[in-house]
């Protein structure tokens, strides 16, 4: 234990080098210069400035992802923080430890409506895991590192600590705390074994069963991709697996299904439609998993593993749940199945079964001529890239799910996307947050002409730390999700879908120091990629696409797995008003 | 599939006593549509670290589990008990009512206090005001009653709660 009289800021320094932290992604402000006077004098920690706080939020979430260890984030007080708020909530939504540190008006201030000051803590309260407002400076080093053990464990997400300025500069003793622990939060790691000896029993005796696979896997560790493909192999089941959690099961395993849900593949779906036994992992049947409730997977016997108590039974009823880590009740599920002497049952009808499911080659696409399908774009970016083990990002849109279907991942941490909250912008930032926790690494943001748009000033970010990310737009010139929403259920009528006035990427490129490149044709496409692979630095390609493509296969929101759209011409022109409703 | 029953439940939360708790907890039923019958908070250990709500929703019982387990996994919640769960527990609830009227509506307002054990904690000429606690069903008809005699306004404290036995929840 050390203690040493400090003030605040130079307290919050010393607690996050204390806790490992090495970048902290962040934008000045009046009510945080106290704390970035500490970071100037010391040099262990890393700070970069972005040119916007939400970008802050989700660099440190793509850091965060790709790395395992919590993106930090700091932020001025006011507008600060409410530009942070978007990430905060997209941190939310798909569970990335993040502790992200605002600043705040002097106490006697707060509640004046005072400069720059705003109710960070009333504001984030619900989008945030948990969130603090540090008013009494004996509290705050403990504070601190209280937020990062809040952060990371059980269900992770993002803390608000909202830090007065003067907080910040009171004069103030760090002790180092002992090992983290809570008097109240005490997440259950551990699975309780007696569920675990039933859901081992349930797996064995399974005619037809199926591994559902999501986030919570990735979020356990590495450790839980593993044990997954061992219980795979133990039991010859087939995997599926959530948006959130590809890479956590090798996409080129023949056991692999694909993604299943609205844009899932028919096989995927299918097999969860006819399973006998559901083995749902750190999933949490989200609506754009489930479809419509009451015809989702009516013949099989659920059990729910997931560390989120409130995640199970929440909106399909399960037979069987399982609170804990799902990389330790995997552990534990694979223990009793070895002692217990089970070996895979014969699923062979079953995987004939989906074996029919898989001829009807959902993901399919004809590439003929000169006009550049994305799904093709996307499969020849994976044919030049893969070996290198690329980490991708997404925006949100058509494009996101083209990447979804057609690069394969064979490793977890290696997909970046924003899943839950679907937030456009989060490709890039997500991008430079990644290739700062990896250096060497790949780093791709497979983008939208529109999306990439919402966050475009991060490009200076990169510029400036030298870091040589990708940008792959796929360049419709439509908000084409909605545009294909707009064909699928609204006549046609392409409302405010068009991008209008696009810039031109490449001098917009060139402008902030990337090189700019564009692709047109099929014929240009592979030399294109590789210009792009043999550049330095950052690269930005702007590859024109067919413009009215669709995704497919889709489940209409709100309808059956077995009510799938496999191609265009299945679909009808205009929705009753309760399809119309759904989103 | 029918829709289950929807009924009432009376939860008792312990929390961290600390800023914007209650915050939490509302934000999260109101946030998540779930309805607040009544909703009583107070600090309840000698030390004043801990507080005690009682609140009584309803819905279905799968309803009631989300919101136990939503409410249980909010940081500064020690423990979430469905006390209608759990079996037999003591809800009361207090109100203070004020009554105005003169001659015989002032005799008969006395009389049915009288037999809802309501004790006058203030009287004018005019006008008494009434404390009565029970069970909130006792309360209400006491309040029903009290309208035939000139009710002017009434304040409750909505339920408390607590479960029976020697030990906590
Ligand atoms: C911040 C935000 N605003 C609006 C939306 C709704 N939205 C979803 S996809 C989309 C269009 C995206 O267009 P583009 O980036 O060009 O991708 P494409 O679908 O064409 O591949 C929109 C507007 C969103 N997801 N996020
Ligand atoms: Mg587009």
């Amino acid at each position: 234990m050390t203690t040493q009289e400090l003030n605040g800021a130079g307290v919050i320094v010393r607690a996050l080098t204390d806790l490992g932290v090495e970048i902290v992604f962040g934008y000045p402000g009046g009510a945080v210069l106290p704390l970035y006077d500490a970071l100037f004098a010391q040099s262990k920690i890393k700070h970069i400035l972005v040119r916007h706080e939400q970008a802050a939020v989700h660099a440190a979430e793509g850091y965060a992802r790709s790395t395992g260890k919590p993106g930090v984030v700091l932020v001025t007080s006011g507008p600060g923080a409410t530009n942070a708020v978007t990430g905060i909530t997209d941190a939310m939504m798909d569970s990335i430890p993040l502790v992200v540190l605002t600043g705040q008006v002097p106490t006697h201030l707060i509640g004046t409506d005072a400069f720059q000051e705003c109710d960070t803590v009333g504001i984030t309260r619900h989008c945030s895991k948990h969130n603090y407002l540090v008013k009494d400076i004996a509290k705050l080093g403990d504070t601190i590192h209280e937020a990062f053990y809040v952060a990371t464990s059980g269900r992770p997400g993002p803390v608000v600590v909202d830090l007065p300025k003067d907080i910040q500069v009171a004069k103030a003793r760090y002790v180092r705390p002992g090992a983290p622990s809570h008097k109240t939060y005490k997440p259950q790691v551990k699975g309780d074994l007696a569920a675990i000896e039933a859901a081992v029993e349930m797996l064995a005796a399974a005619e037809r069963p199926i591994l559902y696979t999501g986030g919570g896997i990735i979020n356990s560790g590495p450790g839980a991709s593993v044990l997954l493909r061992e219980l795979q192999r133990l039991t010859g089941a087939p995997v599926t697996s959530t948006l959130m959690g590809l890479g956590c099961f090798p996409a080129t395993s023949p056991a692999f299904l694909g993604m299943l849900g609205m844009h899932g593949t028919y096989e995927a779906n299918m097999a969860m439609h006819g399973a006998d036994l559901m083995l749902c992992l750190g999933a949490r049947f989200d609506d754009r998993v489930t479809g419509r409730l009451d015809a989702f997977s009516p013949g099989s016997r659920k059990i729910h593993v997931d560390i989120d108590r409130s995640s199970i039974n929440k909106t399909v009823r399960v037979d069987l749940g399982i609170v804990g880590d799902v990389g330790h009740v995997l552990e534990d599920m694979i223990k009793v199945w070895k002692a217990r002497g089970h070996r895979a049952g014969n699923l062979r009808p079953w995987w004939a079964k989906i074996d029919h499911w898989r001829q009807r080659d959902s993901l399919g696409f004809a590439q003929t001529g000169s006009e550049i399908l994305p799904q093709y774009a996307i499969r020849r970016l994976w044919e030049a890239t893969h070996a290198r083990n690329p980490i991708i990002t997404t925006e949100v849109g058509q494009h996101q799910m083209w990447a979804a279907q057609h690069f394969g991942f064979e490793d977890p941490n290696k997909w970046l996307t924003s899943g839950g909250l679907g937030t456009m912008g989060y490709g890039l930032p997500a991008a430079i947050g990644a290739q700062l926790g990896n250096p060497g690494a790949l780093v791709i943001d497979i983008a939208g002409e529109a999306s990439i748009q919402m966050n475009i000033q991060e490009l200076g970010t990169a510029s400036q730390y030298r870091l040589p990310v990708k940008v792959f737009i796929l360049n419709n010139e439509y908000m084409g999700m909605v545009r294909q929403w707009q064909e699928l259920n609204h006549g046609g009528r392409y409302s405010e879908s068009y991008s209008e006035a696009l810039p031109d990427f490449v001098k917009l490129a060139e402008a902030y120091g990337w090189t700019g490149l564009r692709i047109e044709t099929a014929d240009q496409l592979d030399d294109g990629i590789a210009a792009m692979l043999a550049a330095d630095g950052p690269v930005m390609v702007d590859c024109r696409v067919a413009k009215l493509a669709n995704c497919f296969p889709m489940i209409p929101s709100g309808a059956a797995h077995t009510d799938m759209v496999l191609h265009g011409d299945e679909t009808v022109g205009e929705k009753d008003e309760d399809a119309a409703a759904l989103v | 599939m029918r829709p289950a029953l929807s009924s009432p439940h009376t939860l008792s939360i312990l929390v961290d006593n600390e800023a914007g708790v209650l915050a939490r907890i509302v934000g999260l039923f109101a946030g998540r549509g779930y309805n607040i019958e009544s909703l009583t908070v107070a600090d309840v250990s000698d030390d004043h670290l801990v507080s005690r709500i009682t609140v009584v929703t309803s819905g279905p019982p799968a309803v009631i589990e989300q919101i136990m387990a939503q409410l249980d996994r909010l940081v500064p919640v020690h423990r979430v008990r469905d006390l209608t769960a759990l079996g037999p527990h003591v809800e009361r609830e207090m109100a203070l009512v004020k009554v105005a009227g003169v001659g015989d509506k002032r005799v008969e307002a006395l009389r049915l206090a009288d037999i809802f054990r309501a004790r006058p904690v203030d009287t004018t000429t005019r006008s008494f005001v009434f404390e009565v606690s029970g069970s909130t069903e006792k309360v209400d008809s006491f309040i029903a009653l009290m309208r035939e005699v000139g009710l002017v306004e009434v304040a409750r404290t909505g339920v408390v709660a607590i479960a029976r036995g020697p030990e906590a929840v």
